[in-house]
């Protein structure tokens, strides 16, 4: 099992840092979406399947399938690769890379103070994940729907189509003019 | 049997049913629609025609297999490999007969949901990387009807689960022993149906390849064994969505006399037939009828069905 996990998470490793360097959207997309799936795995090895299926279904196939429409909408072409190209320049690079080799090292030095234990440990079936969501955390559940129904509600506002500006932006391309 | 080979026999035997199922459904679809429609279908090659799949097959395997210069090559070739193991992975959770599963996750339903979505991505990579409109419009149809009709599809299954207590389709079976989920989970039998139609890309809501208006939508410049691939994909598909039914809602191998893996078989068959003749009865809806069916009457159809059953259960 610790071997499973190691590949996994070598797998998510390599694939977000090529989801950084790559150029083009889509590809970079790809690799989003192939990280995602191994930390579905990484989840599934350390014993919560639930949490793993709820990951694939979420965000590898809802929300990325959600990135990968807007970006085949927008439909960039080779002068978005060209842009990308000009704005990944080493310069940009060293901020960033300076920050993360102090998380780094910051991480290292934790790993190498406590040992290294995995934590979780036993299995998490989806029975006790329903059981702590609707009990113990049933408040925030609450909340978070609430938030997410205000969110949709907007949604529906903003993209509602209004008729009555509609038709009259057809009269008067016509020559019409429809107040009175 | 050994520890070892038992599984292994088993993968085979799931590999070879699935397989053997999707080439015979070629003929099937062929000659039944030709039935529905008073004509006889492929009928020349070998008796009743059944070598003509071969003969088709023959013919794939020598074709030129052409990727167009504009293509995103590297997607152009994963996109069609991508629906093929995902669909075929689902079926390592189907339980065909008590014990006869590849693998007993506890997840088993969860699992298929994880798999459809991610077989999404295939018909909307092979709609952008052929870098053609038609696909590309192919590709975007698919990516909002089936990301719409996945969101019902799973909110019908949960009347399922609340009912039989569990994710795992073995559990699914056994708690049908009295009666088959079809007869209280009606309205949840009904809306998994239609959204199998939609995620199976069946017409009548084949609209990602509509060939009287995108060519041929998403594949349209696949050839020779990708375009095969996705040809055979959708058999297996609607195979996957047939055996899935059967497990949920006609009580998978249950059954009297017969023994269970035949009624399996038989019961997946009627629905296989059911959804050939509805490619045969039914049209093809404009796109936004099919969205506006989608979130405005089986989402909350879907929302209903779940409301009453959770009633029901804690009443009761």
């Amino acid at each position: 099992m610790n071997t499973v996990f190691y590949i996994s998470a070598a797998v998510a490793i390599l694939s977000t840092a090529m989801v950084i360097s790559r150029l083009n959207a889509i590809h970079a997309l790809l690799y989003m979406i192939v990280s995602l799936l191994a930390v579905a795995m990484i989840f599934f090895v350390m014993g919560a399947p639930f949490i793993a299926a709820l990951e694939v279904i979420v965000y590898a196939g809802a929300i990325m399938v959600l990135f990968v429409f807007a970006m085949m909408m927008l439909n960039l072409g080779q002068e978005a690769v060209e842009r990308e190209r000009n704005w990944l320049s080493p310069a940009s690079w060293a901020g960033p890379v300076t920050l993360v080799a102090v998380l780094f090292a910051e991480f290292i030095w934790i790993v190498s103070r406590t040992g290294g234990s995995l934590p979780g440990g036993g299995g998490l079936g989806p029975k006790q994940v329903g059981i702590a969501l609707l009990g113990q955390y049933l408040v925030g559940v609450e909340l978070a729907s609430m938030l997410l129904l205000a969110g949709l509600v907007g949604a529906y506002h903003i993209g509602r189509r209004m008729p009555r500006t509609g038709e009259e932006n057809e009269a008067s391309r016509a020559g019409i003019s429809i107040k009175q | 049997m050994n520890e070892i080979l038992r599984p292994i026999v088993i993968m085979v035997v799931v590999l070879a049913y699935v397989l053997t199922v999707a080439t015979a459904l070629i003929w099937v679809e062929r000659r039944l629609l030709a039935l529905f429609q008073e004509r006889l279908g492929p009928n020349r090659r070998g008796p009743f025609g059944l070598l003509q799949v071969v003969a088709d097959m023959i013919k794939l395997f020598f074709k030129e297999d052409w990727i167009p210069p504009f293509a995103d090559h590297p997607v152009f070739v994963i996109a069609p490999a991508l629906i093929f193991i995902t669909t075929l992975l689902s079926f390592s959770v189907i339980a065909f007969v008590p014990g006869f599963v590849v693998a007993d996750l506890n997840i088993g339903l969860l699992f298929i949901l994880a798999m459809s979505s991610i077989g999404v991505y295939s018909v909307v990579l092979a709609g952008w990387a052929s870098n053609n409109k038609y696909s590309l419009l192919g590709g975007m149809r698919a990516a909002a009807q089936m990301l719409s009709y996945e969101v019902f599809m799973g909110l019908s299954l949960m009347g399922v689960v609340m009912i039989a207590g569990s994710f795992n389709l073995t559990a699914i079976v056994e708690a049908q022993r009295r009666v088959w989920f079809c007869i209280p989970q009606c309205a949840g039998f009904l809306i998994f149906l239609i959204a199998g139609f939609a995620e199976a890309r069946r017409i009548p809501f084949d609209l990602p390849e509509a060939e009287s208006e995108l060519v041929a939508g998403y594949h349209t410049e696949y050839s020779g064994m990708k375009f095969a691939v996705f040809f055979f994909g959708e058999y297996i598909g609607l195979t996957l969505f047939s055996s899935l039914m059967v497990t949920l809602f006609f009580g998978g191998w249950l059954g009297p006399l017969l023994p269970g893996a035949l009624w399996f078989v038989l019961k997946t068959f009627v629905l296989i037939c059911f959804f050939i003749l509805a490619r045969g009865a039914l049209p093809r809806p404009r796109y936004d009828q099919l969205m506006s069916l989608g979130w405005k009457l089986m989402l909350p159809l879907a929302l209903l069905n779940l409301l009453i059953t959770g009633a029901v259960l804690l009443a009761v």
